[in-house]
């Protein structure tokens, strides 16, 4: 006999919920190349796609899965690529083009422990500062991280519409415990999901720039094989596209590349926070670390001490108002991550030194644990 | 306050352990409407290895999504029981294949010991079952979950075609435990 059942509550992983948040947000073209422990999301778009008319492509590497989406994105489609620190190591060049080129994508690392090969099935949260400068040059870049298996589905549709309202590549960064854990999630209805897509180009295809210098800061992209003629590349260029040695012309372009992003940090930048209205020591974490950052909060708080949570949902553009906003009256701010104080020392930088900053680290694949973080707050 | 139930299933690589988590979180969450989370650690073998699986039901938030403070571990593998015994709290149930693991650790809590393997090869004539037997002892011994939601959780989570067999497995991990429990009195 069948028993009754919330038919939109499912038992989802982490990857799971990222493959059908990319699908719910549009995404129809999907290319990889398999790495633990992220390769479930590329099962699952492989299964799925061919029944909803989307293209799953398995590269030879995964630079050439980079390259892929950037194309795939530059025929107009919604874009995807999976992957963990030795394969994000690999679409770093690539990344700076689309960076360049001004190419919407999304790029999911399922952070494992590194460097090299490291620790294919443990989780590390040490690609902070790879998401942020992995590729060279100046550039602006977006990272959002999840918490749990809900907020994946969610920050993997968001990564999708930041992408296309700013044309360019946007880092959703998970760790290996939030991409194999299993927990329940209520899908959404599909009609309260924000769906944001590229502005297109209102020009006739004669008139068309795709790297116009307007108010707006954000070029309007044409999709190509639709009329519209125009050169990627990712030397510097002017507002047609083509390469320029011109100082004045590659100082506008880079200079609103990376306007784009601190004009609109206030509608990129997310965090959640938690207790922190009569707090004295702030904790701040993101990803799954977050987790158990939340119950030392708990935990602290059942022993009287007045700990509050900051949580990143977004880690670049780094949320330094945020924590401004926060940190003036706190005895000491508490930073949990797996990784050596990536983001501590963003933190120390945003808040001037002026508050101790008690650094919980970890690098041996194990998560940082409630009581390690609670030990720390109440030291 | 909300409760909070930890189950830590170890064994080698390869003996469905993550999937019996599956099927308890599953049938936590979705058939008796409980919270659950289901995580795992392993090596980078597809076989052998100490390997485990872990499954928290509550129904509150779920945090911290880790074991820290067992009510219920299951050993398959004497190197998993020894490995991984450390996190099983005070009066907590260690659940035993009683011919791999003889060397019980010493502590501070319930064993059973039961022959799980020997059961899957020898009522079932099938060795792959043990992980479904392991299944029904739990479900048994923590009550945790009701037996018919997780009868449901195996059916829609095994492989088609194995389902009956499954079945049986589960029954035979109750029946098991349910003498265990005639034998010993209650845990």
């Amino acid at each position: 006999m069948e028993k009754k059942t919330n038919p939109n509550v499912r038992m989802w992983q982490g990857n799971v919920a990222c493959a059908e948040g990319a699908i719910a947000a549009g995404c129809r073209f999907f290319a990889g190349y398999p790495i633990t422990p992220s390769s479930e999301i590329a099962e699952v778009l492989a299964l799925r796609f061919p029944v909803i008319g989307g293209n799953f492509i398995q590269m030879e590497d995964e630079i050439a899965a980079m390259g892929a989406i950037i194309g795939g994105s530059l025929g107009g489609a919604k874009t995807m690529t999976a992957t963990s620190g030795p394969g994000f190591s690999l679409k770093q060049e690539n990344i700076g083009f689309a960076v360049m080129a001004e190419v919407p994508c999304v790029i999911v690392n399922v952070q494992r422990g590194g460097p090299s090969t490291g620790l294919p099935t443990h989780a590390a949260q040490s690609d902070v500062m790879q998401a942020r400068w992995g590729t060279h040059g100046d550039h602006p870049i977006i990272v959002l991280c999840p918490s749990s298996v809900r907020e994946t589905y969610d920050l993997t549709i968001r990564a999708f519409s930041l992408a296309e309202k700013y044309r360019m590549p946007v880092i959703l960064l998970s760790d290996e415990i939030i991409g194999h854990l299993t927990e329940k999630i209520e899908i959404p209805d599909p009609s309260t999901i924000e769906i944001i897509d590229r502005k297109k180009p209102t020009d006739t295809p004669e008139n068309y720039l795709p790297y116009k210098m307007d108010d707006s800061d954000i070029p309007a992209m044409a999709n190509f094989g639709e009329g519209y003629r125009y050169h990627v590349t990712g030397l510097a260029h002017d507002e047609t596209g083509f390469p320029t040695n011109d100082p004045k012309k590659i100082r506008a372009q880079m200079l609103r590349l990376n306007r784009k992003i601190q004009r609109f940090r206030d509608d990129i930048v997310e965090v959640e926070t938690f207790n922190t209205d009569d707090m004295d020591v702030l904790v701040i974490s993101f990803g799954s670390t977050a987790r158990s950052a939340k119950r030392a909060v708990i935990n602290a708080r059942e022993k009287d001490v007045k700990a509050g949570l900051l949580r990143l949902k977004t880690i670049w553009p780094f949320p330094d108002k945020e924590i401004e906003a926060l940190y003036k009256p706190v005895r000491k701010i508490v930073v949990a991550e797996m990784n050596l104080g990536q983001i501590a020392h963003e933190i120390e930088w945003a808040t001037r030194r002026e508050k101790p900053v008690v650094r919980v680290n970890k690098i041996d694949g194990e998560p940082i644990t409630p009581n390690e973080i609670f030990e720390a707050i109440i030291s | 306050m909300a409760f909070r139930y930890e189950v830590r299933l170890s064994g080698s690589g390869g003996q469905g352990l993550i999937l019996v988590g599956k099927v308890l979180a599953e049938a936590a969450a979705i058939y008796d409407g409980l919270n659950a989370t289901q995580s795992q650690s392993y090596g980078p073998e597809a076989r052998g290895g100490a390997s485990r699986s872990e499954v928290i039901i509550s129904d509150g938030d779920i945090d911290y999504p880790k074991a820290e403070n067992i009510d219920i571990m299951l050993a398959l593998t004497q190197e998993a029981c020894d490995k991984y015994v450390v996190d099983l709290k005070e009066d907590g149930i260690l659940l035993i294949d009683s011919q791999m693991v003889t060397n019980i650790p010493k502590g501070n809590y319930k064993v059973v010991a039961l022959p799980i393997i020997q059961s899957a090869v020898e009522r079932l004539g099938k060795f792959l079952v043990s992980n479904i037997i392991a299944l029904g002892i739990i479900t048994k011994l923590s009550g945790v979950v009701s037996e018919d939601s997780v009868k449901h959780a195996i059916r829609a989570r095994v492989p088609k075609g194995t389902e009956e067999i499954n079945i049986k497995a589960f029954y035979t991990g109750i029946e098991l435990a349910g003498n265990w429990l005639e034998k010993h009195g209650s845990l």
